[in-house]
């Protein structure tokens, strides 16, 4: 099992049992990796052309069989130039005859034995039907035969490639967008093609009349691959999802993650009910994902509209939510974007507690002429349901209360339904667009910021009480103090700054300056997170609103920009033993990157985390198993010595973290899992291995590891995310990359599976 | 180029006819051609795909299968039930024998064409035997129920297959038993429709193709009488097939409009295991695809829209140029418009009948490019329609517009035509001379005082033409070495001294009237003559021949002119050389005797001898760049070509006097509406 990353080194793994065999530094940026079964000794990278920017070459690198664990391979040679860095766009041929890759229009085919290169090339002119770039390629695994699919849909299968000139292909139609990725199956009669429009297509016979669909898997398919034994073929789509489908096209099971939306508009919500993040998921639909447990916990259709898959359509989507305190309310706003008028609709849902399902109550179409921007409920421990308030604000310069009513015709058509929402009260200030609200603790006050200042509104009477401002700058957050602080509020700004208002005495108490993007309160304490963005990275700063010097700061923690953040409620309160941490005592506070990345923040060391209590590994799901899978694999070395002989795997590629492996041991009925007597000293033996013989290296080097399949994983998901973990720093922060399985992963997948279960049942 | 008044005619209604079925000359350079309307046409690949014989149809002359055989002779047969054999020379039917088994489906010539079988409707496949002057009925073959839509000879002459409806079979020639017979529906449940077997191929290797209306290319294996290979292409019916002298390619025609390749491909490199691939889609058709032919570089298909199109192979041409370039065909090489220049008639020849218009005018001038009011629309004046089921061979209009000729096959007519103010009498001239038929080209001289009739053996009649409607046979012009081709071009000087002759085997030879004695003959340049013409003032003759070439030879000198060896020694220009229809007319302009007026479908040109010839870097389309050009830097830009694209597809071209011009053109769109409605697709995002 070999891996390479962007710092320029090949590294072998032993993937049985996770632990590095050999390095190979090369030098350059590696963006891409082969290895051709039928090349013992050596394997293929792309690599970026000396010199030259976004020109790439693909290098066949001669790895020595030299003992020692890090060597520099030094035998380069050339085999491709100009080639595309993305890793479709080369494929291997035929027992490894010849390699073939694409790149804009060109396609050119190298055959290793003759050392002869062709060359051919599509007309780049744009036709009517679109432009006939190549995206991908695949191989025919017994015949000499290439697939290529283009940006205009088609497919394009060419032989007799051997002549220069008598070559020759056939298309094949079907997918009205870019073929995104293109498999053989293992004999190679059938061919699998996906796209944008999420349907998989199986070619049979390279026939343009005989194919299959298996439509609806939900959204845009990256990748697909198939299984060795050709049973399985998973497909990998962009919304952060594995799909696995049979051989004979039904779905079988899927993989699921967070689901990676287009655009998070909705913001991180914490359901007040199961404690699960609740964000856009698929379009116009609305997850519930668990942290706890790494799944998706359900998926409600909010929009109840056909999605069509097609580039460059307005479609409507899911752009705010809210919950009521207890969560029995859910307030969604969804929104088409129409360049002269928007169409908006809110949606009021009550949580049925028979279907345990979220129920339509009101539909309000146009709620406000322009966008919403910002939406709340009135948090209320005390008082009855009927008093329940949202709020909504708008572009159109007002903000508008709604309020629950009685149905005051029980004979009428819905007599069945008790309640309904309506509009209760329009505020303005000024003919100002307003742009947040927020209700204090109490729920007693309404704050609304419009545009520079901020209006404080007594939630009663609905008169408007105060104005802060401090210009310059537009407000972008606001939010109340909460428990001791509760009479402040306070405000980031554009230009700036953060700044602190006391309501009792409506003054300015302090502010500071600070370019913050996000502001979160933690709902369980007084604490308020800031996270800036300076420049380059971003920082995080927790302070208590009372005093104006943070509690806790991390700088630079992240490169990319944070978009969004929230508290999670721990289960139990946890430990902490530096004061420093205190105010992650009772929740947890989550950040969601630009890329979609979900990172949070932990106070424990990797060593308390190995301790194997069950609870702790549950946990330990949605944190990077490795060190889980590291035990096992130890484990299974200390049973078995003599069967692994290290080093002469060689398989593409490495599993990911979020191997399936894991969980399937987790998952598996207790009947089939070997006694918690025979686990239990397993677990507790390799601990104590690692801590009397090597205890100093095997942390370190396990440590090591781990941070380096993160890296790993980025690099090839080409998502740069420098994950500082094993330093030196007590706190620790686990980048959580949600599993976005290059090709080659998702190819071990399978077969990782199946050796997790042999070596189960050899228990 | 000079401004010119345009009459933009558009009222020339010409549907061509539907291509119906095409053969490849085996071994030689020629591809024949037949319509739906009995037509035949031969086209001549070794000079750049001239049309280079026409046989009008025959209304009870229906011509379902055509083949080449005993080297250079061709047959067809059709639905009458009868094989011809064509005439090539005199461009008609020569003889016709029965096949006694009604409509005839299919024919197919053995590989040595000494034999043709034939398809019939009663299900019978009867074999002739090809002998000099004719062909003799030889044997039948065993008879089934079912008529044989197609037959494919075995290359070793041992075995005919043929293809019926839901079977084919398999026929030894020598014994004439079915040693096969294979139901082409048998692995297919939905034997509710019948299958119809449209064209069959069978391969040295034993192998058997067919194309049938369910829209399969299937190849079975004639030994084991299975089925190797199906290939669903389309789903209309796949209605025609042909093979390469290879027999490593197929193509194959849809009622889509759509042709697909089929190569045999090494599945591995180096590997002797080969495997029939569907590779290149090509979509020319609007119609249906009724015939499609393989030659050794080009892939030839023809639908009912009448387009042939010449697809050729790229990867079996040696270097780009003129024969690696598409082209379509969808009018004939020649002109079918005569116009009578003095009275502004134009006269229109269609399969059978000729229509008279009269142009219409405009009193008032405008600048470049605005379009004219007319003030009187132009006027459908008669329409002749010929008698009986013989199609129109040629036509003509005199000069003055007072005399209208034509010929069938068979017959010979001139009308006199008389203008009384508003109405029009058309009188048919009485008690015609007897003249060698059919006439292949009529020219009037440029008096209106005479005619000139193209005819067979290379002969020339002149006929005199007497007031009020009268004419009498004034001499018959010959080669002096003898010809057996036909005359197909005439031209005559407009002093009435001169008239040139061209005929099939491409000889020009000029006589002269004065005297009626052969004056010269034109050196021979080997290929064929498109288009000539006589200088009025210079009394050059203007050659185009199909390899984009023009010459002038000066008849009083009998040699060619220096500008003509100047051109020869410069070279013509790279585009204008890799143009691709044929130059179908020359004309010139009186007061300006150094212009030449040329066109061709796509284009049409002033050349003006006196200007310098352009070389290969210059741009040969340069009006618009000229125009944009300051009048100093425009002189050292101008050369002898001066095309106009503006009108297409341009059918003819005439100047009616020295500033106005008329235009012919037939847009395809206008054809396309007169075509039945093609198959409904579906087309994605409609």
């Amino acid at each position: 099992l070999y891996s390479s990353s962007l710092d320029g080194s090949i590294k072998l793994w032993d993937f049985m049992d996770g632990i590095l065999i050999k390095t190979f530094t090369v030098g350059s940026k590696l963006l891409a990796l082969y290895t051709p079964a039928s090349f013992e000794d050596s394997v293929f990278v792309v690599v970026p052309k000396s010199g030259e920017r976004d020109t790439f070459q693909l290098v066949s690198v001669k790895l020595t069989k030299a003992a020692g664990q890090d060597l520099e391979a030094k035998e380069l040679s050339v085999i491709l130039d100009s080639v595309n860095a993305s890793p479709k766009c080369i494929a291997f041929g035929r027992e490894g005859e010849y390699v073939a890759s694409v790149n804009e229009v060109n396609l050119q085919v190298y055959f290793f034995k003759r050392k002869q290169l062709n060359r051919f090339s599509l007309s780049a002119a744009k036709t009517k039907s679109g432009n006939n770039h190549f995206m991908c390629i695949a191989c025919h695994p017994t015949e000499d035969c290439i697939a290529t699919g283009h940006a205009d849909g088609k497919i394009r299968l060419w032989r007799n490639f051997h002549h220069k000139k008598e070559y020759t292909f056939s298309t094949l139609h079907w997918h009205h967008d870019a073929v995104m990725d293109l498999a053989f199956s293992v004999q190679g009669t059938s061919l699998l093609s996906g796209g944008v429009e999420s349907v998989i297509v199986l070619w049979r016979n390279e026939s343009e009349h005989q194919r299959d669909f298996l439509p609806r898997l939900g959204s845009a398919i990256e990748y697909i691959s198939v299984s060795p034994d050709g049973t399985l073929c998973c497909t990998l789509h962009t919304d952060n999802r594995i799909t696995i489908i049979n051989s004979n096209l039904r779905f079988s099971r899927s993989i699921q993650g967070l689901i990676k939306s287009t655009n998070v508009k909705t913001g991180l919500v914490v359901d007040p009910r199961t404690k699960a993040l609740v964000l856009n998921g698929e379009p116009g639909h609305l997850q519930f994902y668990c942290l706890q447990s790494d799944q998706q916990l359900f998926s409600l259709d909010i929009v109840q509209r056909q999605y069509i898959h097609q580039a460059g359509l307005n479609q409507t989507d899911l752009v705010k939510v809210a919950f009521s305190a207890q969560g029995e309310w859910l307030a969604t706003v969804e929104e088409r974007e129409e360049v002269t008028d928007p169409e908006l609709q809110l949606k009021l849902w009550f949580y049925d507690e028979e279907t345990q399902s979220f129920k339509l109550n009101t539909r309000i179409s146009m709620p406000h002429e322009d966008h919403i921007t910002d939406m709340c409920f009135r948090y209320m421990d005390e008082v009855e349901d009927e008093s329940l308030i949202l709020v909504t604000t708008g572009s159109d310069c007002v903000f508008k209360v709604w309020a629950m009513v009685e149905d005051t015709d029980p004979e009428g058509k819905y007599a069945q339904q008790s309640v309904s929402w309506s509009c209760d009260f329009v505020g303005s200030y000024h003919n100002y667009q307003a742009t947040n609200c927020c209700f204090s603790e109490d729920g007693s006050l309404l704050a609304v910021s419009f545009e520079e200042t901020v209006t404080v509104w007594d939630s009663l009477t609905w008169d408007l009480k105060c104005t802060f401002c401090y210009s310059p700058g537009k407000i972008r957050n606001i939010c109340f103090g909460r428990l001791t602080c509760s009479k402040y509020l306070i405000g980031a700004t554009d230009h700036g700054f953060l700044c602190c208002w006391n309501l009792l005495s409506c003054a300015l108490e302090w502010s500071a300056y600070l370019n913050v993007v996000v502001l979160q309160p933690d709902p369980l304490s007084e604490h308020i997170a800031a996270i800036s963005w300076l420049s380059k990275d971003s920082s995080l700063f927790v302070f208590k609103p009372n005093e104006p010097r943070p509690i806790y700061i991390q700088r630079n923690f992240c490169k990319e920009k944070i978009q969004l953040a929230a508290f999670v409620p721990r289960e139990e309160p946890e430990t902490v033993g530096s004061a420093k941490y205190l105010w992650l005592r009772r929740s947890q506070l989550f950040f969601l990157t630009a890329t979609q990345e979900l990172i949070t923040l932990s106070t424990k060391s990797l060593e308390e985390r190995l301790t194997p209590s069950s609870k702790q590994l549950a946990v330990e799901e949605s944190l990077p198993v490795t060190p889980f899978s590291l035990l096992l694999g130890k484990h299974r070395r200390h049973q078995s010595q003599e069967d692994i002989d290290l080093g002469k795997r060689v398989v593409c590629n490495k599993p990911e973290q979020d191997s399936p492996a894991v969980k399937e041991l987790l998952h598996t009925p207790a009947h089939v899992l070997p006694s918690a007597s025979f686990l239990c000293p397993v677990f507790i033996n390799s601990l104590l291995i690692s801590k009397e013989n090597t205890s100093a290296e095997e942390v370190a080097d396990a440590v090591e590891m781990e941070s380096e399949e993160t890296e790993d994983d980025s690099d090839e998901e080409r998502d740069v995310t420098e994950m500082e973990q094993e330093d030196t720093s007590p706190m620790e922060l686990l980048g959580e990359i949600t599993c976005k399985l290059s090709k080659s992963q998702e190819k071990e997948l399978r077969k990782l599976r199946k050796m997790d279960y042999s070596w189960i049942s050899a228990f | 180029m000079g401004e010119f008044e345009v009459h933009r005619v558009r009222f020339f209604g010409l549907v061509p006819a539907g291509v119906r079925c095409l053969a490849c000359q085996p071994r030689g350079p020629r591809l024949a051609l037949a319509r739906t309307d009995g037509a035949v046409e031969v086209y001549n690949f070794a000079v750049n795909y001239f049309q280079e014989k026409v046989i009008p149809g025959h209304d009870s002359r229906s011509v379902e299968a055509l083949c080449w055989a005993a080297g250079d002779r061709l047959f067809g047969a059709g639905l009458n039930g009868e094989v011809t054999e064509y005439d090539l020379a005199r461009l008609c039917a020569a003889r016709s024998i029965d096949g006694c088994g009604g409509p005839i489906w299919s024919m197919a010539a053995n590989s040595n064409g000494t034999q043709l079988a034939i398809g019939c409707e009663d299900g019978s496949v009867k074999l002739f035997q090809v002998v000099p002057g004719g062909i003799e009925f030889e044997r039948n073959l065993d008879r089934r129920k079912g008529r044989i839509l197609c037959l494919s000879w075995h290359p070793s002459d041992t075995h005919i297959a043929a293809g019926s409806i839901d079977t084919l079979r398999v026929l030894d020639v020598s014994s004439g038993q079915t040693v096969q017979r294979i139901m082409v529906n048998y692995h297919t449940q939905k034997a509710k429709r019948e299958c119809i077997v449209w064209s069959i191929a069978f391969l040295s290797s034993g192998t058997i193709v067919t194309s049938d209306s369910f829209g399969r290319v299937q190849f079975w294996d004639r030994e084991q009488e299975t089925l190797l290979e199906s290939h669903t292409v389309s789903t209309s019916a796949v209605l025609s097939l042909a093979v390469s002298e290879e027999e490593d390619s197929i193509i194959v025609g849809t009622s889509t409009g759509a042709t697909y390749q089929f190569q045999l491909l090494p599945v591995k490199a180096g590997s002797l295991q080969k495997r029939w691939v569907r590779t290149k889609p090509f979509q020319h058709h609007t119609h249906d695809v009724r015939a499609v032919a393989h030659s050794s570089t080009a892939l030839i298909s023809g639908g009912l829209d009448a387009q042939l199109v010449i697809r050729p192979l790229m990867e079996k041409m040696q270097k780009k140029g003129y024969d690696a370039v598409l082209r379509k065909f969808t009018f004939p090489h020649r002109r079918l418009v005569s116009c009578a220049r003095k009275a502004r008639l134009l006269l229109f020849q269609f399969s059978q009948h000729l229509e008279l218009w009269r142009l219409g005018s405009t009193d008032e001038t405008g600048k470049d490019g605005e379009v004219l009011p007319l003030c009187r629309m132009p006027e459908h004046l008669v329409q002749l329609k010929s008698k009986g089921p013989e199609h129109i061979y040629c036509s003509s209009v005199s000069p003055c517009g007072s005399w209208v000729a034509y010929s069938t096959a068979s017959r010979f007519h001139l009308y006199r035509v008389q203008y009384e103010g508003n109405g029009v009498s058309v009188k048919k001239v009485p008690k015609m001379p007897k003249l060698l038929l059919p006439a292949y080209q009529l020219q009037f001289s440029s008096d209106s005082s005479s005619l000139f009739v193209a005819s067979a053996r290379g002969s020339v009649h002149v006929l005199q033409l007497l007031e009020p409607g009268g004419c009498k046979h004034q001499h018959r012009l010959r080669p002096p070495s003898g010809s057996p081709e036909a005359v197909y071009l005439l031209a005559s000087s407009a002093d009435g001294h001169w008239v040139a002759a061209v005929s099939g085997d491409w000889a020009i030879h000029i006589y002269n009237l004065k005297c009626f004695k052969h004056h010269c003959s034109v050196p021979t340049y080997n290929c064929a003559v498109t288009a000539v013409a006589i200088h009025p003032v210079t009394n050059n003759l203007v050659i185009a021949y199909s390899d984009q070439q023009l010459f002038e030879f000066s008849i009083p000198k009998k040699q060619y002119t220096a500008w003509s060896r100047t051109v020869q020694s410069c070279g013509l220009h790279r585009m204008w050389l890799e143009r691709d229809s044929p130059i179908t007319h020359i004309t010139f302009n009186p007061k300006n005797p150094s212009h030449i007026l040329l066109h061709d479908i796509y284009m049409f040109c002033v050349l003006d001898k006196s200007l310098p010839l352009p070389d290969n870097s210059a741009l040969l389309m340069n009006q618009g760049t000229l125009k944009q050009l300051p009048e100093t830097a425009r002189k050292r830009q101008l050369h002898a070509f001066k095309i106009c694209k503006k009108f297409q597809p341009l059918l003819f071209a005439d100047l009616l006097d020295e500033n106005c011009l008329v235009m012919v053109e037939r847009p395809i769109i206008d054809i396309k509406t007169q075509l039945p409605l093609p198959i409904q697709q579906k087309k994605f995002g409609t």
